[in-house]
């Protein structure tokens, strides 16, 4: 029946037409809701909105909070913020538009010092992301003529705006920058990673060390404003304004009179000192040197300066504190002997005759002792007081590389322990696996002998070798190594109190027999103290008891038949002076690190600066506690 | 009644004389002097939004003249045979978009884009705009109508799937215009108005219990993208400077390349999605409402080309075309103005950029297509 499927086609012809209506009538409907929205806009709230954008005289203001600021562990300021005033341009504010800017380049140059470097350091800004009439700085802390010359000139340099703001500043200076770090401009790269909003207002960002590691929490958190300006961007009224959330303060463990002294100790050297606290970990110094300004990063360093710096001989760019890979030379000995006791392979009344040398086989190579002709019979305690290289040729032998490598760990060898420098570096320590990857060949016998006197593939960073001593005076007992002792005022006892990862770090190491340790200690005091100690002319005359062991790194093979004169052999060839140590040994106040290269040996050039630090901080401890005692007792 | 009579003879003397010269051509000549203005309009609007660049308007035009022949192509095509086609074509659409989520480049976080060896960019989900309406019409178009339970499902089930893919690269603005293309032809086939009702109390019904089961952060997200002026520093910016732009044009405007806000960078991407605003504070509300005229002027031709069509393929096909045109200037406008959440939908033959003119004009060349091969009355 056709009319029936006619009759179904048009109905259906009809209820479609229907939906057209429907889908028409919504179509007016909604058009009618955008025009009265318009209208609403225009018409009815168009007054409001002219005033808004009457030279947009509402602006929205991002509001930098002040960064925390960074304290020594008695309160001594070692990063604040002072006020710079910055020349800037705010090119929607030019008569002219951007194209204005070059003409008024040569205006303002008319007026203050302006060189090449500031131009193009400021078209590389003007050139990033930015919001609308934002000021574009040209050049950082104007001083006050300047200020004055640019303020009288205003009138005829319309765009351009003196901005003060708070900038880092560094009281020290050079003496804490491998220490504190620093901070700089926000780079391009950095702009990539960092949170847009947080950072919308500020300019600078820890580029360094604690500075670096601490960001977050020395940053803050932005906070803005609604101002209303007149057309040249001045603020007359501030319409609404939330608060920045200033960064929170920071103190150190750092201790400043003995960073300035570790300071001045290095002065014209090239090392670093590392000094840690053994009851904390905490690091009361460390020093590197040489060392560089921190405050000329913060406004930003000419390019020539930089390049000065990075081309110098002496790398004072370098930290050598956290970076430097030194052979530990013989400051490892007790280490290597705990393992030999530990492990039972060396007995511990074990000892040899020393005739100066050892020989793997009758006949083969010599490997010889710092002393010509030998010290005679030598046993554990002798070897360390006299660093006699002969005995640890002979246990090294006897143990081979696992003992060793496995007890060097233990005391945080090939890891790094400290949790709050980033640029720390973990070194070498030369497992026969490392041998294998890294130099293609299995482990020798003659491997193990330069590992036992802390040569050959094994390297540390003065840090490492600090945390090893404060290992060494705590019997075992590992604290982590840091930089931060409180935050705001709460106490920072590892970085995961405050949501960080905290170094893979050693535990406590725990002998068979406690009495080892005793044994350790005590040949390391006649280090300082025994008639023969290596130690004992920095040792001698002191009113406390120390505890310490030299060191001296070779730099250069000697051949077997040449003997070592240090006077023929250019100064960069010159063995690495090293020394560590703590006091009082009774109760440890302060574990100490100190390399010096090309210094010498390590009881001439490294002890005797070790003994200095030891001096002021063990002995103004004690006179403050008198005098604390005193006070009280009055 | 008397002029009727009269006049009635010489219409059909008219139609006697046989096709004319647009029906050769098989071109709209209605469509094609509304699209002539508007892009003319547009132009106008984007030499002063894109700071006065003359390369910016001639690109744009070079885009046009290429959108032009698309037109001219898409005509030119017999739809019956094109029409066996769809179900593959669909197929290969889902397939890049799943390319896309795995091996698409993009920028800002969203993938989009398919770089293939020997092609150039171009963007799946820009393509699946066409493809989907036409993949329900096809489907529904075959079978019963008003559609069955079970033919609304599957025919969702052909939306959702291309829809959500788009979702996640993610793309909102393109996702809701595909969303609502294949909608709009479900509505079309006579969908019962109960399941339409039921669909609403079931979409109202979930979105608490979905709120409910969302993270906080989550919930933040939300609400920042409802409320985009509570984060006045990141995503509010935008609107805040586009409703100052808009509201201080008034009723006639600051004058062409006098506004203010887009001339002094207050408002950001002048040339692309919020061009609406640069119109505004220039022109004025007369400017706007000329344009959504011109605008309401189109999708009365479409309404009226669907209606005149014979095929249920026809019909449906032209219909959800024409109220997808809708939906991409409500939503344009209505974001720019502030009345709706920010998605990237672009203002239909305005915003400079030519992969949208393009699928744009392929859509209004369909619908002068279908309109070629309506009944013609002898």
């Amino acid at each position: 029946m056709p009319w029936l499927k006619m009759d179904s086609q048009r109905q259906e012809v009809g209820q479609f037409k229907a939906r057209l209506w429907w889908a028409l009538l919504f179509i007016v409907l909604v058009f009618v809701g955008l025009v009265s929205r318009l209208i609403y806009l225009q018409v009815i709230q168009h007054q409001h909105y002219v005033t808004q954008s009457d030279n947009n005289r509402q602006q929205l203001q991002a509001i930098a909070p002040t960064r925390g600021l960074i304290y020594d562990t008695n309160g001594i300021l070692l990063a604040g913020n002072r006020a710079s005033h910055s020349l800037t341009i705010v090119p929607e504010r030019l008569v002219a538009g951007r194209k204005g800017i070059d003409p008024m380049l040569a205006e303002l140059a008319e007026v203050v010092a302006i060189d090449q470097d500031d131009i193009k350091r400021f078209k590389r800004r003007l050139n990033q992301p930015r919001r609308p009439f934002s000021p574009v700085t040209l050049r950082f802390q104007l001083n006050p003529t300047e200020i004055a010359q640019i303020t009288v000139n205003q009138h005829r340099l319309p765009g351009v705006r003196i901005v003060p703001e708070l900038v880092r500043y560094y009281p020290m200076d050079a003496g804490f920058v491998h220490a504190l770090g620093y901070v700089g401009r926000i780079n391009d790269r950095e702009l990539a990673k960092l949170d847009g909003i947080n950072y919308s207002a500020t300019h600078h960002v820890g580029k360094l060390g604690v500075e670096r590691f601490y960001e977050t929490e020395l940053h803050g958190t932005v906070g803005h404003q609604t101002v209303e300006t007149n057309a040249r961007g001045k603020v007359l009224q501030v319409l609404e304004r939330l608060e920045p959330v200033p960064g929170k303060d920071i103190t150190l463990f750092l201790n400043a009179q003995l960073q300035q002294k570790a300071v001045t100790l290095l002065e014209g050297k090239r090392g670093a000192i590392v000094a840690i606290d053994p009851n904390t970990g905490g690091v009361l110094a460390m020093a590197s040197a040489p060392s560089y300004g921190a405050n000329q990063f913060v406004t930003g360093i000419s390019n020539a300066n930089y390049q000065a710096l990075r081309n110098s001989d002496d790398l004072p760019l370098f930290n050598r504190a956290l970076r430097g890979r030194y052979p530990p030379a013989s400051t490892v000995k007790p280490v290597i002997a705990l393992a030999g006791m530990d492990t039972g392979i060396i007995p511990r009344n074990y000892s040899l005759w020393d005739p100066g040398y050892y020989q793997l086989t009758e006949g083969g190579r010599f490997y010889r002792d710092w002393k010509e002709g030998g010290h005679g019979r030598v046993d554990m305690h002798k070897s360390i007081v006299e660093s006699v290289d002969t005995y640890y040729y002979a246990i090294a032998h006897l143990m081979g590389n696992d003992p060793m490598t496995k007890y060097l760990a233990k005391f945080g060898f090939g890891q790094v322990t400290i949790a709050d420098q980033p640029e720390a570096t973990k070194a070498v320590l030369p497992t026969k696996q490392w041998k294998r990857i890294n130099r293609s060949a299995s482990w020798f016998p003659g491997d193990s002998l330069n590992l036992g006197i802390g040569q050959g593939f094994l390297s540390a960073t003065p840090t490492q070798i600090a945390s090893m001593t404060m290992v060494l005076a705590n019997k075992g007992q590992w604290h982590q190594v840091r930089m931060i002792k409180e935050i705001d005022g709460q106490a920072v006892t590892k970085v995961s109190d405050i949501g960080r990862n905290d170094p893979k770090q050693p535990s406590d190491i725990k002998l068979k027999r406690n009495s080892d340790w005793n044994s350790l200690h005590k040949a390391m005091i006649d280090v300082m103290h025994g008639t023969k100690g290596t130690g004992r002319r920095s040792g001698a005359n002191s009113s406390y008891k120390m505890a310490g062991k030299t060191g001296t790194a070779q730099v250069l093979g000697i051949k077997q038949d040449d003997t070592y004169d240090a006077d023929k052999i250019a100064e960069r060839f010159r063995d690495h002076g090293l020394y560590i140590g703590w006091a009082p040994v009774n109760n440890p106040k302060i574990a100490i690190a100190v390399i010096i290269e090309n210094g010498g040996g390590g009881s001439s050039a490294a002890a005797p600066l070790a003994r200095e630090l030891f001096d002021l901080y063990v002995l103004d401890a004690k006179s403050q506690a008198q005098s604390l005692d005193k006070a009280e007792g009055s | 009644m008397a002029d009727f009579q009269r006049s009635a003879p010489d219409a059909k003397r008219h139609l006697r004389q046989g096709p004319g010269l647009w029906v050769k051509l098989r071109l709209d000549p209605f469509l094609l002097v509304l699209i002539f203005a508007i892009m003319s309009f547009g132009l106008l609007v984007l030499y002063s939004g894109s700071g006065a660049s003359e390369v910016a308007v001639q690109r744009q035009s070079i885009r046009y003249g290429l959108a032009l022949l698309v037109v001219i192509f898409i005509t030119q095509m017999n739809l019956r045979h094109v029409q066996r086609w769809i179900p593959l074509v669909y197929v290969a659409g889902l397939l890049l978009l799943l390319a896309v989520i795995f091996f698409g480049v993009g920028a800002k976080g969203a993938q989009r884009w398919l770089e293939l060896p020997g092609l150039p960019r171009f963007q799946p989900s820009e393509m699946m705009k066409l493809v989907v309406p036409l993949m329900v019409s096809w489907y529904l178009a075959s079978r019963p109508r008003p559609p069955s339970l079970t033919h609304v499902l599957v025919s969702v089930l052909l939306v959702a799937t291309p829809v959500l893919l788009i979702a996640k690269q993610p793309d909102l603005g393109t996702a809701l215009l595909v969303g609502s293309s294949g909608v709009f032809v479900i509505f079309f086939a006579g969908l019962l108005w109960r399941y339409l009702l039921a669909a609403i109390v079931i979409g109202a019904a979930g979105l608490p219990l979905l709120w409910m089961g969302m993270r906080e952060y989550q919930k933040q997200r939300v609400l920042t993208f409802l409320d985009p002026e509570s984060d006045p520093l990141g995503a509010g910016w935008n609107i805040i400077q586009s409703k100052i732009a808009i509201g201080s044009g008034g009723v006639n405007g600051k004058g062409w390349l006098q506004g203010t806000q887009s001339h002094l960078d207050f408002l950001p991407e002048t040339h692309t999605d919020f061009i609406v605003a640069v119109l505004a504070e220039e022109f004025g509300l007369i400017g706007v409402c000329v344009l959504l005229a011109l605008y309401f002027l189109v999708l009365l031709r479409g309404l009226v080309i669907a209606g005149s069509a014979a095929h249920p393929f026809d019909r449906m096909l032209a219909a959800s075309l024409t109220l997808t045109f809708f939906v991409y200037v409500v939503v344009n406008i209505g974001m720019v103005s502030g009345l709706l959440p920010v998605v990237g939908v672009p203002l239909p033959l305005v915003s400079y950029g030519g992969t949208s003119a393009v699928t744009l004009m392929a859509s209004l060349g369909l619908l002068m297509s279908i309109h070629a091969r309506r009944p013609q009355r002898t």
